[in-house]
């Protein structure tokens, strides 16, 4: 049925997400904090969590590119971001983020640079990712109530 | 699991609203539902994730996204909330910082949480008071057990009363209640019913119930804290041990534990300000933050914390001696600080000052200890408050800082009196009051400030009848903003008349005369402050060591508002002169008032006058027999002469100065003199 084959690619993707490293524990969490009450609480943690890092990642951008660098600045912001991504389980978003920091704190600005792109290369793709799967949840949840 | 939970607790997710009217016995087997959190964060993702789950868990929530707000929140209901869980890394202030308040004002359990989890943030949690310390991302496990704290602390707070009345009696309580104790304590409905029934029955129930229900924390009010501080001077620092202090204050019922903690949150709180940064708005910040960082303790800085401060360097001597001799109600000779008159115990103001303002201020005032002080003051003022207004301006200081959080017109202005207010004090309103005539005084910059108040009263007429309202502003704000400040005073503030007084000695000034129309107009919007702080919010701003600024506040010539309000009218001088002024400083410099910079202020001089260094408009501060007289002078555009300018607006307020001090041509503001208040 379309039903069950929806409902098994979403099991599957998701079961890949978290397979490969993309998803983590935290977004276990957020599922189970769905209910009756927030049936789309997913989507809106999501959503809002893209609004919050194109902010922050824009931030970083800004810090990165001032000169003289400020590192102490660049920590607040990607410790900012850090803390976002993983309250929402976004694993290799997370590692990158880990990596920036310790530059940061070595004040290299080149590795800081190298792994900002990184870092928001793992962002892009995450985010791809997430949306997809969460297009295939909606539908799958619209068959089931067809 | 969350699911779980969530279907179990399904029928009794209600609002706390109305568990709290519901039933006692029913609400208390609920426990931990509807335990009352508030979650504070700057990361959007992160609350709202926190949000949900602790709702989950059938907790009452409340986000905030910011510390400033969630103080807020937290003063405005005491017993709003039962604990509170705050990040660590937060833009508007660090999340210890907020511990360290709570801590100190309303003594909830306060959870940290933050993605570090390096050994020196998480031991930071802990020296800084915090009951636990959450590593982020943040899972609901975690939280489901967060009522653990509230039960714990309530317990102990119960043993330590119990501690000072009957131990038998106590253990007993323990004993029996151990299953309803944390229960109850935590159940604010629980103890309402159980108050209920309190009422009706004996007072061994009474015991019975409140010891087993939730137990009342000690509140440490602003008199209370006040009692505290001048204990804890009176021992000295050093010397100032629990049982010493608990002795000294007196105050039946207050456990030797009870001070203890307190002392202990005090000591970390001096700590923290003598570690501040040398620069001076750190220590403006921790005194009188804008953001409503300080409280009560600040006022302490009577001797205790002036002294720390002094010594760390904070504080220049001469402005720790200013202050010790403000806060101990001693005439500091050279400057008439206004601060004396400003009633102390608003500068504890840790619950909710008595604001004379008014009614629908009181709440913001209360809530921000410095700032928002003016927030709301009601623009009427009787002309015969002008009287008190001198005294207000004493403590303008306090408005000053008070001021902080109205962004009236004048925004650069922070009530200057005190460097230790921080220039930021935005004395919305005294900005724009004080900036009338005061700015442009003041401003070093020698910029032509007139702009603000003075320029838009000039044209106005009825401005004088605003004017000279103004100053009963003062009055009302300086109580509020008395927390700021450790303001000795020998008076109690005259009901409203004198906040303004305090808000700048510059308005006393004016209080007769135009300022007050400046003042109004600026007010109107916003607080309505005496516009002389302006003038001291430039100075501070300019030289935040400067001390002698302060006495800025202290008077100021009527004349020398004319001059502002004039705007720039040599006429100014010669009003001065005319009005029989004492300074009579007028000295044929007719200069368009302006900002006097900082190194003209003499103070303690009699007939000194600091002549307005700027080219163009000063404002001078005479200090004569102690008291600061702000004179305005006129650049030498124009030559003195007529008192009354074809200016109707100034003939306007001169006869209104008139009319409201008809007898009083020398405005002498002595801080430590209450005359002319009108009560």
């Amino acid at each position: 049925m379309d039903r069950n084959r929806l409902q098994h690619q979403v099991a599957c993707m998701r079961r890949s997400l978290f397979d490969q490293g993309y998803l983590d524990e935290p977004f276990i969490q957020l599922e189970e904090l769905q209910d009756d009450a927030n049936p789309n609480f997913v989507q809106e943690i999501v959503t809002l969590f893209y609004t919050n890092s194109a902010r922050l990642i824009q931030n970083i951008e800004h810090a990165l590119n001032s000169r003289p660098i400020d590192f102490n600045k660049l920590d607040d912001h990607m410790h900012q971001f850090k803390g976002s991504s993983s309250s929402i389980g976004a694993k290799k978003v997370t590692n990158e983020c880990t990596v920036f920091r310790d530059y940061c704190s070595a004040e290299n600005a080149e590795g800081c640079s190298r792994s900002f792109q990184q870092v928001k290369q793992e962002y892009a793709i995450l985010r791809r990712k997430l949306e997809v799967y969460l297009q295939m949840v909606r539908q799958a949840a619209v068959s089931q109530t067809a | 699991m969350n699911s779980s939970i969530g279907k179990a607790y399904v029928s009794t997710a209600s609002s706390s609203a109305g568990w709290k009217a519901g039933d006692a016995a029913a609400a208390a087997d609920q426990f931990p539902a509807g335990l009352r959190v508030l979650v504070v964060d700057d990361d959007p993702t992160c609350l709202m994730i926190l949000e949900k789950m602790l709702r989950t868990c059938l907790y009452d929530v409340t986000k905030c996204n910011r510390a400033e707000t969630a103080l807020l929140m937290l003063r405005e209901n005491k017993n709003g909330f039962d604990i509170v869980i705050s990040d660590v890394h937060m833009p508007d202030m660090d999340g210890f910082k907020l511990l360290e308040h709570i801590g100190l004002e309303m003594d909830l359990p306060v959870i940290m949480m933050s993605a570090d989890d390096g050994k020196h943030v998480v031991m930071k949690g802990v020296t800084h008071g915090a009951c636990d310390y959450l590593i982020k991302p943040v899972r609901i496990e975690a939280l489901k057990n967060i009522w653990q704290h509230v039960v714990r602390k309530r317990k102990n707070e119960w043993k330590d009363f119990e501690q000072s009345g009957s131990v038998e009696e106590g253990d007993r309580q323990l004993k029996q209640s151990d299953d309803a104790d944390y229960s109850s304590s935590a159940n604010e409905g629980s103890w309402k019913s159980s108050k209920r029934r309190k009422d009706d029955g004996d007072e061994t129930d009474e015991r019975d119930d409140t010891s087993t229900l939730k137990k009342p924390r000690v509140v440490w009010s602003v008199e209370l804290h006040q009692q505290f501080v001048a204990a804890v001077n009176q021992l000295g620092i050093d010397n100032a041990v629990p049982k010493k202090i608990l002795e000294l204050m007196n105050v039946p019922g207050l456990t030797r534990e009870n001070v203890a903690s307190h002392l202990q949150k005090y000591r970390l709180y001096l700590r923290r300000l003598s570690g501040v940064s040398q620069h001076q708005s750190n220590l403006n910040n921790s005194l009188m933050s804008p953001q409503g960082a300080t409280f009560g303790p600040l006022s302490s800085l009577n001797g205790l914390d002036l002294q720390t401060l002094a010594a760390t360097g904070q504080l220049p001597a001469q402005s720790l001696a200013t202050l010790q001799a403000v806060g101990l109600g001693r005439p500091t000779g050279k400057s008439g600080i206004p601060m004396p008159l400003v009633d102390q115990r608003n500068i504890f103001s840790f619950e909710n000052p008595k604001l004379r303002i008014g009614e629908g201020q009181q709440q913001h005032v209360n809530n921000n200890k410095q700032m928002n002080l003016l927030q709301g003051i009601p623009t009427t003022m009787e002309p015969k408050q002008l009287a008190g207004l001198h005294h207000t301006m004493q403590s303008m200081g306090n408005m000053n800082m008070q001021v902080a959080s109205h962004g009236s017109q004048n925004s650069q202005n922070n009530p200057l009196l005190m460097q230790i207010v921080q220039p930021q004090a935005r004395g919305q309103m005294i900005n724009d009051s004080s900036l009338s005539h005061a700015p442009r005084l003041l401003s070093p910059m020698g910029q032509p400030i007139l702009a603000n108040g003075i320029a838009a009263n000039v044209s106005t007429k009825n401005g004088i009848q605003e004017n000279i309202r103004a100053p009963s502003y003062n009055p009302v704000l300086q109580t509020s903003s008395m927390s700021n400040f450790p303001m000795n005073h020998t008076s109690e503030l005259p009901g409203n008349s004198f906040p303004l007084g305090s808000t700048s000695g510059i308005s006393s000034l004016t209080p007769k005369v135009a300022f007050q129309e400046d003042v109004n107009s600026d007010i109107k919007g916003s607080m309505g402050f005496m516009p002389g702080y302006d003038i001291f919010n430039d100075l501070n701003q300019h030289k935040p060591q400067n001390w002698e600024l302060q006495n800025i506040g202290m008077t100021f010539d009527v004349s020398q508002h004319s001059n502002i309000l004039q705007g720039n009218h040599n006429d100014s001088q010669s009003v001065l002169v005319q009005q029989g002024f004492s300074s009579s400083q007028v000295n044929g410099q007719n200069r368009s008032a302006s900002v006097i910079s900082k190194a003209m202020f003499s103070v303690g001089d009699g007939t000194g006058h600091v002549n307005a260094q700027n080219g163009n408009q000063h404002l001078n501060t005479l200090l004569v027999d102690g008291t600061v007289r702000v004179k305005s002078e006129t650049v030498a555009d124009a030559t003195p002469t007529n008192l009354y300018p074809g200016d109707d607006l100034m003939s306007a307020l001169l006869k209104q100065q008139d009319v409201i001090a008809p007898a009083e041509h020398e405005f002498h503001f002595d801080g430590y003199s209450l005359h002319n208040i009108p009560e």
